[in-house]
């Protein structure tokens, strides 16, 4: 008897680990916000959510996300590369060293090498290069600025060199995902016929994919990195993008797991059973000020007096709660927060104070005009949320009139800056950051040489000392001295209240009771491979 | 007519803001990138130029590739619109149905509490929003009583409808919720006519003859048809390209909810190729409705 409970025990426990696989526990099926399944073939399209999906899915970085914690905000992992650094002998401070991971392999089984590293960077950025994809480089191409060249130094160890001293090369290979060579020449190399039986190296294989219809994902029981391999016996993605289409779809039990749900339907779908899961993560919604000559916003007593003025909390209760109250430009608890001493609070009498000294009474309101959308990717509930600001601002002595356009021609004014004639003489815009990077969440807002066209500081901000800071984090190669670099700016952003900081989103997602260990990491991408169903 | 057509979709797709970029690179892709994918993908070029190409292409049956998934734009249309039309078809044979059983009804005891009943149905049917009474239909069917699925054409998310049961469970609410409309002004329709030709001479003529009820009832048929099958043709055609609400809040894999998709992502080619489609569907539905309506009513060919 002791030697058959023996037996059982070690059937239950030892086999699943040797063979590096848990027990397969469930299908999940996922109700996505976007329109189609995104592209496969290695750098996905469809913004942050193709990439959740399909990118960190199927695939890995040189660089990965920590996205283990839900408590901490997501910080930078090896992942196909062990380690990496400035070449010690290269005085110019361009040239980066990587040691690849060994034994790592493609879905295809073929192995992970540095010349991958090359092919896979070819295929975005040389256009005479055979395996160039045009639909790839597209969306792969923007997130690598800093690189110059690259090339293999030995199977396991690559070289890249960066136009200029650049720190923030770790964060833009995140995005940079690695696809089969093997594959695609396997495939004819035909990136169509790639789409169809992708191979990367993640902890998710694509079993089958019907356009604008389901994804079907299996675990890759080969994984290198073993606690990520799924615990799922399958993932499937359907395509949702109308929200009452996927609260429905999730009420009537044809999904286990929706992305955003209207904050209207919270209340009930809590009521029938299901969690709602939200945390904070990199993203925001502001105002961003237009900083060119004649805008009132370059007074920084107005910018204080509109940070002021907004009732947070009462926004808070508008959107049933899914926002998180902003205290800065970053989420509450980032590492490069910083200790500003400008404090986003609600407080209109002080408010009013600020905006008297400027010249500007409720009674004799500064007047001006700001562009908002009625819906768009991230905007959450912008029309209500910017008629409670607009109340808000009017109770202290700022009118604004709101000149709504569509969202993708929000996107397009802008990128053409607030001089640009599209900007119809709006003093600020309406738009929600991804801020996930040093460059996304804060030098590519404010950096003076991004100003339109060459990048997106759509208000055209020029400050010598932020300039120097950025600087600054390009240069501090080390991470503390960056952090301690980035907080400094991140100080400067709040005190000087360079943005209408008003809320962060909380990524909410509804599922399930029977969705069982999913930790929601403080990131735009999740991990989906801790994940049961329970019976 | 069809020349007209294709300049009119292809205006139209290109005069709504917004940029077709959007959904192939990041929004803060810098200009430089940008120029050189507005240049790859032939955007670049002067609007008659884009026109004069892409017409070409459409004369030799390539609608050219839609720009957010690079596939095939007729492929793409073809299987949303046998999606549509299958949908768009069960939906109008509902609402015909219900639509004339309302209308003779009304129409034959009009005055009376039957007449009052049918009209406040078919008058119901014309003013609820079609999207709030597919929703109302999700909570009731799907989420209270659970009896019907609310999203897709066929399970686990199928895109492509089979005439099995399976599928037609997905088929019953979206066509329940597009056949209100259609019912409710063919049943208006239905009860004017009836009146109409019940108040006319030949049937009190036909009656004073001693025909019988039944008999009478098959002349009012034959008068009501023509005028009622050309509504029902218009039907068909509106609920063809009209019905984006309700395949977007089903779900339902047709022209409509690509027509949605297409616009949020500013897919220029699936726009295009998809307006051009059902615009030249609409105008042959018509013509079909035209030669069966002559064919029924010999009035009209001699008129």
């Amino acid at each position: 008897m002791r030697r058959f409970l023996l037996n059982i025990g070690f059937a239950l426990t030892v086999l699943p680990a040797l063979h590096g696989v848990g027990w397969a526990q469930g299908i999940l099926r996922i109700g996505m916000t976007i329109a189609d399944i995104p592209l496969t073939t290695g750098q996905t399209d469809n913004g942050g959510e193709g990439q959740r999906f399909m990118g960190y899915t199927v695939y890995d970085a040189l660089i990965n996300w920590d996205l283990t914690s839900a408590t901490k905000p997501s910080g930078l992992v090896p992942g196909l590369a062990l380690s990496w650094g400035l070449d010690p002998n290269d005085p110019t401070k361009t040239k980066w060293i990587f040691k690849l991971r060994p034994n790592v392999k493609f879905h295809d089984g073929s192995t992970f090498t540095a010349d991958a590293v090359v092919w896979n960077f070819d295929k975005l950025l040389k256009p005479d290069s055979p395996q160039y994809d045009q639909r790839q480089s597209a969306q792969g191409k923007s997130r690598i600025p800093a690189i110059a060249s690259y090339r293999v130094i030995e199977p396991l160890t690559l070289e890249i060199t960066t136009k200029e001293p650049d720190a923030t090369l770790p964060y833009q290979l995140t995005f940079i995902l690695m696809s089969s060579p093997a594959n695609w020449e396997k495939l004819g190399r035909s990136w169509d016929a790639v789409a169809k039986s992708p191979s990367g190296t993640g902890p998710w294989k694509l079993a089958s994919w019907v356009p604008r219809e389901r994804a079907e994902l299996v675990p890759n029981p080969d994984y290198w990195d073993k606690p990520r391999i799924p615990k799922l016996d399958k993932m499937i993605l359907f395509p949702l993008p109308e929200v009452n289409a996927r609260v429905a779809a999730l009420r009537s039990g044809q999904v286990d797991w929706i992305e955003a749900p209207s904050p209207d339907a919270v209340k009930s779908l809590t009521e029938a059973g299901f969690k709602i899961v939200t945390n904070v993560y990199p993203h925001n919604w502001t105002w961003h000020f237009s900083r060119i000559d004649g805008s009132p916003w370059n007074d920084i007593r107005v910018r204080k007096a509109a940070n002021l003025a907004i009732d947070r909390e009462g926004m808070k209760e508008l959107l049933a709660g899914l926002m998180v109250p902003e205290q800065g430009f970053l989420t509450p608890g980032h590492p490069w927060l910083g200790h500003p001493t400008f404090k986003l609070e609600y407080k209109p009498e002080e408010a009013k104070r600020l905006m008297k000294e400027a010249g500007f009474t409720p009674e004799k309101p500064l007047v001006t005009k700001v562009l908002i959308s009625p819906s768009g990717s991230g905007q959450m509930q912008p029309l209500s949320m910017n008629e409670l600001i607009q109340q808000n601002l009017a109770d202290v002595g700022i009118k604004v009139e709101f000149e709504t356009v569509e969202w993708n021609q929000l996107i397009n004014i802008w990128r053409a800056g607030a001089r640009d004639p599209s900007a119809r003489g709006a003093t600020a815009i309406n738009f929600t950051y991804f801020i996930l990077d040093p460059f996304t969440a804060l030098i590519r807002h404010l950096q003076c040489n991004l100003a339109p066209p060459n990048g997106t500081n759509w208000g055209y901000y020029c400050d010598p000392e932020m300039d120097n800071l950025f600087d600054q984090v390009r240069n501090a190669f080390n991470p503390e001295e960056q952090a301690a670099i980035l907080s400094k700016i991140h100080e400067k952003y709040v005190n000087e209240a360079l943005f209408l900081m008003v809320t962060h989103d909380v990524n909410a997602r509804a599922m399930s009771p029977k969705v069982k260990g999913f930790v929601q990491a403080q990131n735009w991408f999740q991990n989906f491979s801790s994940i049961t169903m329970a019976p | 007519m069809a020349v007209g057509v294709s300049i009119v979709c292809f205006l139209l797709a290109h005069i709504a803001p917004g940029d077709p970029l959007t959904a192939i690179m990041p929004i803060d892709a810098t200009a430089e990138q940008q120029a050189q994918m507005r240049a790859a993908y032939g955007f670049d070029r002067p609007l008659p130029i884009q026109y004069g190409i892409w017409l070409w292409k459409v004369l030799h049956g390539d609608l050219g590739n839609s720009i957010a998934t690079g596939r095939p734009v007729v492929s793409e249309v073809t299987k949303a619109v046998g999606n549509s039309l299958i949908l768009a078809a069960v939906a109008t044979l509902i609402g015909f149905g219900l639509g004339t059983f309302f209308g003779f009804v009304a129409g034959y005891f009009r005055g009376g509490l039957l007449d009052r009943l049918a009209s406040v149905v078919s008058i119901l049917g014309v003013s609820v929003p079609n999207y709030w009474l597919g929703m109302v239909m999700v909570i009731v069917f799907s989420a209270l009583l659970g009896w019907l699925p609310s999203t897709g054409a066929g399970p686990g998310g199928s895109t492509e409808w089979r005439p099995d049961l399976d599928h037609l469970r997905y088929m019953i609410l979206p066509a329940l919720t597009m056949s209100a409309i259609p019912m409710g002004i063919i049943a208006r329709t239905v009860r004017a006519l009836v009146a109409d030709i019940l108040s006319q001479d030949f049937v009190q003529a036909l009656r004073a003859k001693g025909m019988r009820e039944l008999a009478v009832f098959k002349h009012v048929v034959r008068n009501a048809a023509p005028t009622a099958l050309a509504v029902m043709g218009l039907q068909l055609g509106y609920l063809l390209g009209g019905s984006i609400l309700i395949e977007t809040v089903f779900a339902w894999p047709g022209t409509g909810f690509l027509l949605n998709t297409a616009i949020f992502q500013r897919d220029l080619p699936l726009l295009q190729g998809t307006i051009l489609v059902l615009a030249l569907f609409f105008v042959t539905l018509n013509l079909i409705v035209d030669v069966l309506q002559s064919a029924i009513d010999p009035r009209i060919q001699r008129g």
